[in-house]
């Protein structure tokens, strides 16, 4: 690659050099960086698919939790799949309405006053409070006085998406121009009119794909349910009261087992939980595609 | 909706002396207080979990007293000191902000300054790949896959460095597949999308002008970046740093699977450890009196500080996206 210049002739097209060497450099570290990302994600998607994917069949996601002894073949995770949708499920429920009208309230009635400048910047800084602390606050507040349930895994799993969903709403309602809310208000509608049937609908794709990654983040997240729903074995279609179980505290739990079975079923649940995320971010992606009309 | 329209229907009667404002009915209202409501939600929650939590871990702090940063934890002799976990938070924080940083503000420079954006999507979504693998699946890869493999080479390592004076000191005996290391290795691919992200959102903010400036006196990629990219863009980078820190510092079940779980302040890197989230993940199902209290007081402190780098930090990355609008 060494640039043949006539002496004393000074080359102007490129800087010659060690300058030149330095540049390389630079842009060699720049894809090394990315290269360096590349293998451990690889690695690890690798070793899922490959350990989890003969795990994997209908009865292995339908059937009992077996005891830890049992060899790979037996048994499933259906008890912590059911766990996982219910949980998850009821936190979206919580977390996703109260979220919105947060959102509504610091774009459409805030503005820029202080109180909803604050509020903003504190659900900045609520999305990093770790998952643990959310766990621990439950198990303070609801499962000391209420008991082990369903519903106080979806109340840690619900703080936790609270400021997600926020602050990915406030993005969206921003992008509404405001021509749409001049024109209802010169139609003569309220302003509660005015948000839900016009503002709101016009952002919708983004709220939906917003949200529907905050889910995706929840359904992976153990800590907050450690101290929460007391992972347990048996299936419980009861979400309000009773322990539970889900998929992640399950590979939780499979992870330190010495038995080759339970680390099978480990790997097995590991596979079906990336599987869900992945298949909730295509879906908000669709979202995005499909139905968002103001985008960055 | 109906509050609307009676209020509507009530309008002709009362609304001329007050002008347009008498038209916001009930329905109005109640819905503003509502959204009000769950933005103050936001806060009532924080400062629940101040309070509910520092309730819970009160008899940890009346019975120990300052001896909560003591270094013995031990449930028999009932002590509960919190110093070999913030010690243990702290080296695994900085492992992994070593490793994530550079490479987070390599691939941010990647993706703004060299590669065309439509390369630049694909790169993008690689990224964010590594925020969508949950934790608990780090820690099974960790635990079952890595903590084995890298073992060798940390014994490998350690006998090279023996009696080396500062190598020896990190790197020498005993090791374990299960260690501090290990476990900053793994939150370093935890924190590295969101570090990446939000540094390429702070070097995005670069005036256009200040680079062809650059490049019209002819300097090269590398020369505009040093002059221009990283002066406008630096105090954001250190946000989105401080932010990464805050991530690494809370990570939990990761790290509660491959630290190796043993309360010990030690200079050996690749040696077993614990941290404040793992203790609280791994003992907390077993614990109750003062021993769940101070497992509780570790995740007030643990709070405390993930509050106290996020409050920084954002202030930090807001300053600099503000400047690029102009205020």
């Amino acid at each position: 690659m060494a640039v043949v210049t006539e002496p004393g002739q000074a080359d102007l097209r490129e800087p010659a050099g060690w300058r030149r060497t330095k540049n390389r450099i630079a842009t060699v570290f720049m894809v090394i960086s990315f290269v360096v990302v590349i293998i451990p994600l690889g690695f690890v998607l690798y070793t899922v698919i490959a350990k989890g994917a003969s795990a994997i069949s209908w009865s292995f996601l339908t059937s009992p939790i077996p005891i830890n002894v049992a060899p790979a073949n037996v048994g499933g995770i259906g008890p912590a799949v059911l766990g996982t949708i219910e949980i998850t499920a009821l936190a979206t429920v919580i977390a996703v309405p109260l979220g919105v009208l947060g959102a509504i309230y610091l774009n459409e009635y805030g503005g820029n006053n202080l109180l909803a400048r604050f509020i903003g910047f504190m659900a900045d800084v609520m999305t990093g409070v770790p998952s643990i602390v959310m766990g621990l606050f439950i198990f303070s507040i609801f499962v000391l006085h209420f008991g082990f349930s369903g519903l106080a895994g979806a109340l840690a799993l619900g703080c936790l998406m609270l400021p997600v969903v926020i602050r990915s709403t406030d993005e969206m309602l921003k992008l509404v121009p405001n021509t749409l809310r001049e024109g209802s208000y010169a139609l003569g509608a309220g302003k509660a009119r005015v948000t839900l049937t016009v503002v709101l609908p016009a952002a919708i794709g983004g709220i939906v794909s917003g949200a529907l990654l905050a889910v995706a983040r929840a359904a992976g997240e153990t800590a907050p349910l450690l101290f929460t729903i007391l992972t347990v074995t048996t299936a419980n279609t009861n979400v309000f009261s009773g322990p539970n179980t889900s998929l992640p505290s399950q590979i939780f739990a499979n992870a330190t087992s010495p038995y080759t079975g339970a680390q099978a079923r480990g790997w097995g649940a590991a596979l079906t939980l990336i599987a869900i995320a992945f298949i909730l971010m295509i879906a908000a992606r669709f979202v995005t595609a499909r139905f968002a009309r103001y985008q960055r | 909706m109906s509050a609307v329209t009676q209020a509507d229907q009530a309008a002709p009667g009362s609304v001329p002396a007050s002008g347009l404002t008498a038209r916001r009915g009930l329905g109005d209202r109640s819905f503003q207080w509502l959204a009000l409501g769950c933005g103050l939600l936001v806060l009532v929650i924080l400062v629940l979990i101040a309070v509910t939590t520092t309730q819970q871990a009160s008899s940890w702090f009346t019975t120990e007293g300052w001896g909560i940063f003591g270094t013995v934890w031990d449930q028999a002799a009932n002590k509960f000191g919190a110093t070999p976990f913030i010690y243990g938070t702290a080296v695994t924080g900085v492992i992994a902000l070593v490793m994530a940083v550079p490479v987070s503000i390599g691939i941010a420079l990647l993706l703004t300054e060299v590669v065309p954006y439509r390369v630049a999507r694909p790169i993008v979504y690689v990224v964010d790949l590594l925020a969508v693998v949950p934790s608990v699946v780090w820690g099974l890869w960790g635990i079952l896959v890595f903590a084995p493999w890298i073992q060798h080479i940390y014994a490998r390592i350690a006998s090279a460095v023996t009696g080396v004076p500062v190598l020896g000191f990190f790197f020498g005996t005993p090791t374990s597949g299960a260690s501090f290391f290990t476990a900053g290795i793994i939150l370093a691919f935890m924190i590295t999308p969101i570090v990446t992200s939000l540094s390429r959102e702070v070097i995005a903010t670069v005036p256009a002008t200040d680079r062809e400036g650059a490049y019209a006196l002819g300097a090269t990629r590398w020369e505009m970046i040093r002059g221009v990219v990283w002066p406008h863009s630096q105090g954001g980078v250190v946000g989105a740093v401080l932010l990464g820190l805050g991530r690494a510092v809370g990570e939990t079940i990761a790290a509660a699977l491959v630290i190796g779980s043993s309360p010990v302040i030690t200079s050996r890197l690749f040696s077993t450890g614990y941290n404040m989230p793992a203790v609280i993940a791994n003992q907390f199902g077993e614990a109750s009196g003062v021993f769940r209290s101070a497992l509780i007081g570790l995740g007030v402190l643990l709070f405390a500080f993930t509050i106290i780098i996020n409050v920084v930090a954002r202030a930090i990355v807001n300053r600099s996206a503000r400047r690029k609008r102009g205020a």
